[in-house]
Order: C-alpha cells, then sequence, then structure tokens
C-alpha cells in the first residue's frame, strides 16, 4: 500500500530515537552516527527491527547528518545505499503484521544560510539534492526533514525534494520553549510555507517532551489543511547515577501522545529520548482511538521568516514605494545598483505601519531577475515584513520567489491565458497569495459584472493547477474616475460580489484620483468606501497621512481597534504644527561653544534638526556655502575631537549621520547637473567568506560625508567582482574590510589581483584583526586603525 | 559519547556602563545616552539565552592535554587547567535577533549599530557569566577560556562544533572561515578542580 493512501483512513505510527540508543551502543563523542551503517549495520538494524516489533509503520534510516558536508560523495552513496538496505532487512526480518515503510532521513546541514551565514541557499538546496537522489535510488518509501530549526534551510531542503524525487515528503520542525524556531518563525509562518510547497505532512518534533508543546500543537491542528506529524522528546535529560535519563516515562508520554491523536494528530512517534519501548505503549494505547481526519482550512495566509499575516477582518495594508514608476531617485538607485536605497525604502514603510511591502524594481535599463533577486535577498536581511514580489517577468518573478524566506505573495496574474500560463505553475511549486486582476485580453471591463466573470474564469484555472481559491486576492482595478464617473462606483461593486464569491480583495486606490486636484481626499475616501464594501487589502503610501487617517478611523469605528488604543497612538504622533520651528536665522551664532544651530545640530549628532534647519537654511543661503561653512567645519571639528580622543565612535557616527541628513536636503534641492560628482569613485567591500560589514558601512558614511562618491560593493565579495569594478570605474582607491584571521588570505587575494589587472589603484585595508605590519605584508599601501583615518588618506590619493 | 544537556536563560537586566564601554564611549554624553535609551527599547524581548554543555575527564601526559572530545597542546590552556581533571564544554548564544538588529541598522543608522553590537556583546558576556556563576555553585572551577584565547587557536572551534551538535541544540553554527552565526556567542571550556 502507498503511505499516502493509507495516511487517509488510519494513524500512522513512526519510530523513536536514535541518538541515544547508538550512544548507549558505544557511539563515541564526536564520531559520525552515519558511519555506522557501515561499522555496525547490526546494531543499527536491531534498532530498526526493535521499532517495528513495537508496532512503528514508519522508522527513519540512520541518514539524519548524511550530506556531502560530512562525507565525500562516494561515502555519502554508500553510507545511502547502507542504510536503506539495513532498514529494509529489518523491515523484512520484523514481526508485526501492520504496513511498513522506511524513510530517508534529513536534517539540518550545520551550517547557518546567507545572508546570517555563508551558506548560499542554492548551496544548500543542492546538498540535501545529493542526498534527496540517493535515497530514492536505493529505494526510500518516503523522504522525512526533520529537527529543522530554521525556516530558510526547511524551504531549501523541501524545494530540493520537491525537485529531485516523486516520494512523498513529511517536514517536522523543532520548536522552543517560546513556541517559535530558534531563529524565530511561529507555527503557522511555516504551516503556510510548507503547505504551500505542497508538503504531504507537516509537524513537529525535538526540543520538548508531549506537554510543553500544547500550544505548538494546537496551532497546528487549528490552520493546517495538511496530516499533522508529533514526534517529541521524553522529556528533558538529567543525569541519574552517572546515567542520562528523561524526564517523561513511556506511559506518561503514551498518554500525552494520545489526547493528541484524539484532537487532530494522524502521524505520531518520538524523538530524544524515546526507545521502542515509548513506542510499544503509544501503540498499544492508540490502536482503538478513531483517527480524527485533518479537515481543509480556509485562510488566506502570507509569511515571513518571523511571523505571518492572516487575511480577516483586519484590513491588510501593503506599502506601494518600493517601485521606480514615476520616482526619478529610486530610478536612479537601480540604475547605480544602490541596494541601500531600495532597503531604507523597506525600513521606512515600515516604521510607517505597512504589513507587507510591495517590491517592484522593474526598469527596462536594468537586469530586472538579478536586481529582483538582490532586492529580496537583502529586504530579508533588514526587515521581518512578508515581501510582495511585484513583477511582470516570470523568470524574475520566479528568480525571487525561489529565494523568499516564507510564503509570499505575488503581484500579479490576470484573465489572459498567457499569464495564468506563466504565473500559475510558479504559484503552485512555491506557494504564495497571488494578486490576480480582473482583466483579460479584451482589457478592463467596465462593469462590475464583466469584472466578476474574468476573476471566475481565473479561479477555473487556477482549479486546474490545484491552487485553492484562498489563495487568490482579486484586484477589481480602480479606475479614474475624472474620466468615468461611474469608475468608483463600478469598482466598489465589484468588491462586493467579488467577496460575495468567498474570495479576499484588493486595491491599489490611488489611480482613482488621475487627473484631479488634491488627489489625497479623494484617494483617502474612496479607500475608506472600500474598506466598508470589505476590501481585504489595499496597496498604498503609507507615507500620506490622509490614507493612513482613513485606515485608523476605520478600524475604529469598525469595531478592529480594542480601546481605539491604535487610533489614539496614531493620532498623538500626527504632526499638525508646521514642519520647522527652528529659529528663523538658523545660521546665526547661538552661542560660545557651537557657530551655529546647524553647527550645533551635527555636532550633537542631532539628525532631524540638522534635515531641518538646512531646509530654512537654504531659502536664504546658497548650497555650497552651507555644504562649506557649516557642515564641513563641523563635521571637521567632531572628526579633530575623534582622532583626539574626546569625541567617541558612537558620538562620531551620530554627528555623521546629522550631517548626511543635512547632505540628503541639500541634494534634494540641486538640479541634476550639479549633482554630479567631480570626486572619482572609491570602491569599498568586505572580503570573500566575512559577512559582517559594520565597519565598512561606517567607513562609507564618513567618505560620503566628505564628499566622496562611493561604490559600496557590500560584504562577502570576491576578488574578482571587486577587480572587475575597480577595471570598469577605474577607480583610484579600493577600501577591504576583513574581520577575522581566516578572512585575511582572501584580502591579499585580493589585493595580488588589483596589483595585477588594476596596477594605478591604491589599496587601503582596515578591520579588527588588522595591524599595520600585517597589512604590510599582505601588500596593501595603507592601513587605517578606523574611518577617520580613511577619509586622511583619501583625500591625500584624490 | 557523552549526554549533552541544554538550559535557556532569561538575562537579567542591561548594563548600560558597560555597554557604553563596549562601544567605546563614556557616560558623560546626553546624546549617546539618548541614542543608548532608543536602542535599549528596542533591544528589549530579543534575547535568548541558550547554552549547550557537557563534562569531560581531562588527562595530561608529556605537553599534550587530553580534553576528552580532543587534544591540544596549547601552553595557555595548560596554564589555565592546572590542578583540574574535569572541564565543562559549553556553547551559548543570545540568539539570532540581535544579528538582525545590527544587520537592519547598518543600512539606516551605523551608530545605532555600533550601539547594538555593544549590546549584544554585554549581553553575550553576561549569559556566559550567569551559565558561569551555576558552574560555580556547584564546583571549583578556574576562569572559563575560549579558543583564540593566549595560543589555543581559533580553528579549535571546531573540534567543540564536533561534539556540541551546536544547530540542533542551541541553533549555533560555524563557518569555514569559523565566524560563528548568531554572532553574540561564546564557546569554551570551563576547568574544575577537585
Amino acid at each position: 500500500m502507498k503511505i499516502t493512501d493509507f495516511m487517509k483512513n488510519n494513524i500512522l505510527c513512526l519510530d523513536g530515537g536514535m541518538g541515544t540508543l547508538l550512544q548507549e551502543n558505544g557511539l563515541k563523542s564526536g564520531e559520525l552516527p552515519e558511519s555506522w551503517n557501515l561499522s555496525h549495520p547490526d546494531i543499527i538494524k536491531n534498532i530498526h527491527i526493535d521499532y517495528f516489533n513495537s508496532g512503528s509503520n514508519v522508522v527513519s534510516a540512520n541518514t539524519f547528518g548524511a550530506n556531502i558536508l560530512k562525507f565525500s560523495e562516494k561515502e555519502l552513496e554508500n553510507i545511502i545505499k547502507s542504510a536503506l538496505k539495513i532498514a529494509k532487512e529489518a523491515k523484512e526480518e520484523s514481526n508485526g503484521s501492520q504496513e511498513k515503510w522506511v524513510a530517508l532521513d534529513i536534517g539540518p546541514s550545520g551550517k547557518m544560510l546567507a545572508p546570517y551565514g555563508d551558506f548560499d541557499f542554492e548551496d544548500a538546496v543542492e546538498t540535501f539534492a545529493k542526498t534527496i537522489r540517493f535515497g530514492e535510488k536505493y529505494g526510500a518509501d518516503l523522504v522525512f526533514i526533520e529537527t529543522m530549526n530554521d525556516s530558510y534551510e526547511t524551504k531549501a531542503a523541501l524545494l530540493a525534494a520537491k525537485e529531485n524525487c516523486s516520494l512523498p515528503v513529511f517536514v517536522s520542525n523543532a520548536y522552543g520553549e517560546d513556541g517559535k524556531l530558534i531563529t524565530g518563525a511561529d507555527p503557522l509562518s511555516m504551516i503556510a510555507m510548507l503547505e504551500g510547497m505542497g508538503a504531504d505532512a507537516i509537524g513537529i518534533n525535538c526540543s520538548l517532551g508531549p506537554k510543553s508543546l500544547e500550544k505548538v500543537v494546537n496551532d497546528y491542528l487549528k490552520y493546517s489543511s495538511t496530516p499533522v506529524i508529533l514526534k517529541p522528546n521524553a522529556g528533558l535529560p538529567r543525569v541519574e547515577n552517572g546515567k542520562t535519563v528523561f524526564d517523561v516515562p513511556p506511559s506518561v508520554f503514551a498518554q500525552d501522545m494520545a489526547e493528541y491523536i484524539k484532537k487532530g494528530v494522524t502521524i505520531a512517534g518520538g524523538c530524544c529520548g524515546t526507545t521502542p519501548q515509548y513506542i510499544e505503549s503509544l501503540t498499544s494505547l492508540i490502536n482503538d482511538i478513531n483517527p480524527i481526519l485533518i479537515t481543509e482550512k480556509n485562510y488566506t495566509v502570507v509569511s515571513s521568516y518571523t511571523h505571518s499575516i492572516v487575511f480577516d477582518n483586519m484590513p491588510v495594508l501593503i506599502g506601494e514605494r518600493i517601485n521606480p514608476t514615476g520616482k526619478k531617485r529610486f530610478k536612479e538607485a537601480l540604475i547605480n545598483n544602490e541596494i541601500d536605497y531600495v532597503l531604507k525604502e523597506g525600513i521606512s514603510q515600515q516604521e510607517k505601519g505597512v504589513d507587507i511591502l510591495d517590491v517592484n524594481v522593474g526598469l527596462p535599463e536594468i537586469d530586472e531577475v538579478q536586481m529582483l533577486k538582490t532586492a529580496v535577498c537583502e529586504l530579508q536581511a533588514v526587515t521581518d515584513l512578508p515581501l510582495q514580489i511585484d513583477s511582470s517577468d516570470i523568470v524574475a518573478m520566479e528568480t525571487a520567489l525561489r529565494r523568499y524566506n516564507g510564503k509570499a505573495m505575488i503581484n500579479s496574474v490576470n484573465g489572459k491565458q498567457e499569464s495564468m500560463d506563466g504565473v500559475f505553475p510558479i504559484v503552485k511549486k512555491y506557494g504564495g497569495v497571488v494578486v490576480a486582476l480582473t482583466l483579460d485580453h479584451s482589457g478592463i471591463p467596465d462593469t462590475a459584472q464583466g469584472r466578476v466573470e474574468i476573476a471566475k474564469k481565473i479561479l477555473q484555472e487556477a482549479e486546474k493547477y490545484g491552487i485553492n481559491k484562498k489563495d487568490i486576492i482579486f484586484d477589481p482595478l480602480a479606475l479614474t474616475v475624472s474620466a468615468d464617473n461611474n469608475a468608483g462606483k463600478e469598482t466598489l461593486k465589484a468588491v462586493e460580489m467579488i467577496n460575495s464569491l468567498g474570495c479576499k480583495t484588493s486595491l491599489g486606490v490611488s489611480n482613482v484620483s488621475f487627473g484631479l486636484p488634491c488627489r489625497n481626499i479623494i484617494n483617502s475616501t474612496f479607500f475608506t468606501m472600500a474598506l466598508t464594501k470589505g476590501l481585504s487589502c489595499a496597496i498604498m503610501n503609507p507615507y500620506s497621512q490622509d490614507m493612513m487617517q482613513s485606515y485608523y478611523a476605520y478600524m475604529a469605528l469598525n469595531g478592529l481597534d480594542n480601546n481605539c488604543s491604535s487610533y489614539i497612538e496614531f493620532a498623538e504622533n500626527i504632526d499638525l504644527t508646521p514642519a520647522v520651528n527652528a529659529p528663523a536665522n538658523a545660521s546665526k551664532k547661538t552661542d560660545n561653544e557651537y557657530k551655529s544651530d546647524l553647527q550645533r545640530a551635527i555636532i550633537k549628532g542631532l539628525k532631524e534638526q540638522a534635515g531641518n534647519i538646512t531646509k530654512l537654511l537654504l531659502d536664504t543661503t546658497p548650497a555650497l556655502t552651507i555644504v562649506n561653512e557649516e557642515i564641513i567645519p563641523a563635521l571637521d571639528k567632531v572628526g579633530i575631537g575623534f582622532e583626539n580622543k574626546t569625541v567617541y565612535l558612537p558620538q562620531l557616527l551620530m554627528s555623521a549621520e546629522s550631517a548626511k541628513s543635512a547632505f540628503e536636503v541639500i541634494k534634494n534641492s540641486m538640479k541634476k547637473e550639479e549633482k554630479t560628482s567631480k570626486k572619482p569613485a572609491i570602491i569599498i567591500a568586505t572580503v570573500k567568506g566575512d559577512i559582517h560589514d559594520i565597519g565598512k558601512n561606517i567607513v562609507k558614511l564618513l567618505l560620503e560625508n566628505y564628499g566622496y562618491n562611493v561604490i559600496d560593493l557590500g560584504r562577502d565579495v570576491s576578488p574578482e567582482e571587486i577587480t572587475q569594478k575597480a577595471i570598469a570605474t577605474h577607480s583610484p582607491l579600493v577600501g577591504l574590510s576583513a574581520l577575522m584571521t581566516t578572512t585575511v588570505p582572501a584580502m591579499e587575494d585580493t589585493i595580488k589581483m588589483l596589483r595585477e589587472k588594476a596596477p594605478w589603484c591604491k589599496i587601503v585595508v582596515g578591520g579588527a584583526v588588522l595591524t599595520r605590519e600585517y597589512a604590510q605584508t599582505i601588500g596593501a599601501d595603507k592601513y587605517s586603525k578606523d574611518a577617520m583615518e580613511t577619509v586622511r588618506y583619501a583625500e591625500t590619493v584624490i | 559519547m557523552n549526554a549533552l544537556y541544554t538550559k535557556t536563560y532569561s538575562l537579567p537586566p542591561f548594563n548600560e556602563k558597560e555597554i557604553l564601554r563596549y562601544c567605546g564611549a563614556k557616560e558623560d554624553n546626553k546624546e549617546v545616552n539618548n541614542l543608548l535609551k532608543e536602542c535599549l527599547k528596542e533591544a528589549e524581548g530579543k534575547f535568548h539565552g541558550r547554552v549547550v554543555f557537557t563534562e569531560y575527564d581531562i588527562t595530561k601526559s608529556a605537553n599534550i592535554l587530553d580534553l576528552g572530545f580532543a587534544k591540544t597542546s596549547s601552553m595557555s590552556l595548560i596554564k589555565n587547567l592546572e590542578g583540574c581533571k574535569k572541564i565543562i564544554l559549553f556553547g551559548a548564544t543570545v540568539g539570532i535577533e540581535i544579528d538582525r538588529l545590527i544587520f537592519r541598522y547598518s543600512v539606516i543608522s551605523p551608530a545605532k549599530a555600533v550601539i547594538f553590537q555593544a549590546v549584544g556583546a554585554e549581553r553575550i558576556e553576561k549569559l556566559c557569566d550567569v551559565f558561569n556563576q551555576e558552574v560555580n555553585e556547584k564546583y571549583q572551577t578556574v576562569p572559563r577560556f575560549s579558543p583564540g584565547y593566549g595560543d589555543l587557536p581559533l580553528a579549535f572551534q571546531q573540534e567543540i562544533f564536533k561534539v556540541l551538535d551546536c544547530q540542533r541544540k542551541i541553533g549555533l553554527t560555524i563557518n569555514d572561515s569559523l565566524l560563528m552565526s548568531p554572532t553574540k556567542s561564546v564557546t569554551g571550556v570551563i576547568g574544575i578542580k577537585d
């Protein structure tokens, strides 16, 4: 019988712990348990036989840590081959008439994925893929991905299984006492991601005893439409008379498990500390229980690597600002590869209170596939908001979705056949909630009814792929009311009609006001009207106070804001006073210590004040005068103070950030031709293998303060990439940073390559482990102990 | 194979003076103090102290120290463990969330990033202190010792990772450059005198 058929009507019993039993049989510290498949096959086989004899339907072969990071490919093949052979022999040789299967067991790789580690996502996928291909080749009945405590690595493993075998895939995660994975994901986020990708069973194992996992199990049973696995530890270990014992005995373990099975868990077993005795107690207790089979749930959910957003009564705000359309500065940032600009746009929308960030970086001048992938990866490093991948390029969309750590929102599909043919297969593969525009080859229907017809067509097509309607959010499209007076009305009607089909709706509201004065009034009112019709989410500008006002007022008036507390908090922060309150003559001398208010703001590190005062000053003073007579002298004062050790690093940086905010104001006021920097670009990067770049970012900030054009290549950058950029820009100066002794060789390689291919270029190095002597040995022109010294050096080079 | 134990800790309040020292500042600057307050408010609740540990008997012959899981000839460690018969081997981390804050603020505010670095440094030291204190209550110990101290090479980390199962137990990993992730983590040994 196929295991997936068996699961339709039965409780599936898994096995118990392996590691603890191997220890009892003499596995030594540091010895790899998988090597015992070759050296001690009989011990492994007997453990499997004991589990089958105690009633397990599935035993996991001894392949938990079998991967190419720990073994050569040849060794790996032998280990997996042997592991599965042993397990299958055990299946034949064991008693018991129950149905029996053998799982290829897959545990974590031991490495942290980028951006917080150096393990590339695709390398992780390939690592798991190698194990999985051998697993299928040597006869595993299913793949069991277990004990994963990071969502991204879990995704890599599941993706590898889906792409490299045709076996059923079970996925189980290890939750801590706080009910989350160690890297932060909560149960619903994992459920959303794993179900979206099509796991055959999902659940919980390891970490704690059954009782302590109650909340997590309940969340799984509440939200999952996929069979739920529970494989807890025998409680916590402690030492008794020199022997390790676990605090939950078999009878209690079995009783606790039975309670969960009565509530809907259908796949049960044990993890650390559990033995065949535990499984025997478990099977004898659960044989009489009728399985409570999992039911289809109807939640529309998107998730990030920490949390999820459920589309229910609360309207969801999707920030629209990461989009070059109509934004000169944003376009410029994309063309110059200034990824920081994109990231800041994300972070500040989060600070304004959006729930999801739309990410659109499509521009004819750039490689959208690469840019969207970079933007999504880098945004995930600095914000935990779920993302909406927004592209009309299917390849870009798929590349970004693949790297997305969670269940993304996807923008968009529409009623044209070619759109559905392109988008639905990737929604099916990677999971996601897709926004569907109610238009087709004949355009946008004028009437609500016409748009609903397209929605129905889209639903039908999605069903062919097995995409559930809860994963489609319809955008019935807001058209311009000044062109067609009924446009607003029809769109609102369409929202209502689509809701009554049991579907969610989304709108980009701002189109409606096109061509009218005071667009904010129309937009925010339209937004309120749509919300009252049941709009689930809106793509909007969170910097618009009117839109945010509508949102908070709607929530308060519709019983969605407990004690009106969100509204009150919002209202308290509404800025009703004029933007700037500074004295009119901002450059005037204020006291003896500071030459002017602006200098004071910069020296004291008051970021907002510095920007505001500069705005005022620009009315009366030429930009260049502000720079040369206010900003630079203030910066110099702080810089000299730092060099003389009267100013500390945090102060230096606060001043630098304040100067930067003054510069931004000035830059925005300049015409394009004035902006072009006269100074050639300095290239900076953290070398290959080093993923921490705070020092490099400090250097960048200060160099920019002093008017240098800086090209920041980021962290973990190869010698080739740095050299190519130095050649392409004919850069006079390259700054390299390394934090660890182990990455200094990469720095040396980079210097060698630069010397050979870009001999004109000076090289300055810095970082925690470097010294003047060390820098000399590896061939750098200059060692800088801090950012100020780098600025001083740049002054001598350029 | 030795049994591994994991424990989670909630940490005592922040030591602001110590944090300022870590980021190279003093207490006398109002603006820096305000910034620190802001950062602490944001960092509150983002630390999850986790420790994995085990015990080994140790022996010395000639100038080789056998730690029960690996051998070393590090003179500094031999000196540190003089008179000890056992060690506690441990890995400790305060979790990934502080790394996320540092990444985030590296982009929008290096000043805050520097402060969060210092906050993280203070937290992991505090976690080690709390754990060390618990060990001290049970045993007579010598000061804890980590790879990178004295002549014990950083590469010794790899030996520790082989036996402590750090990723599975506390979510701690090491990369090829010997960088730990989460960064605010410590591995080490605490010698026990009999």
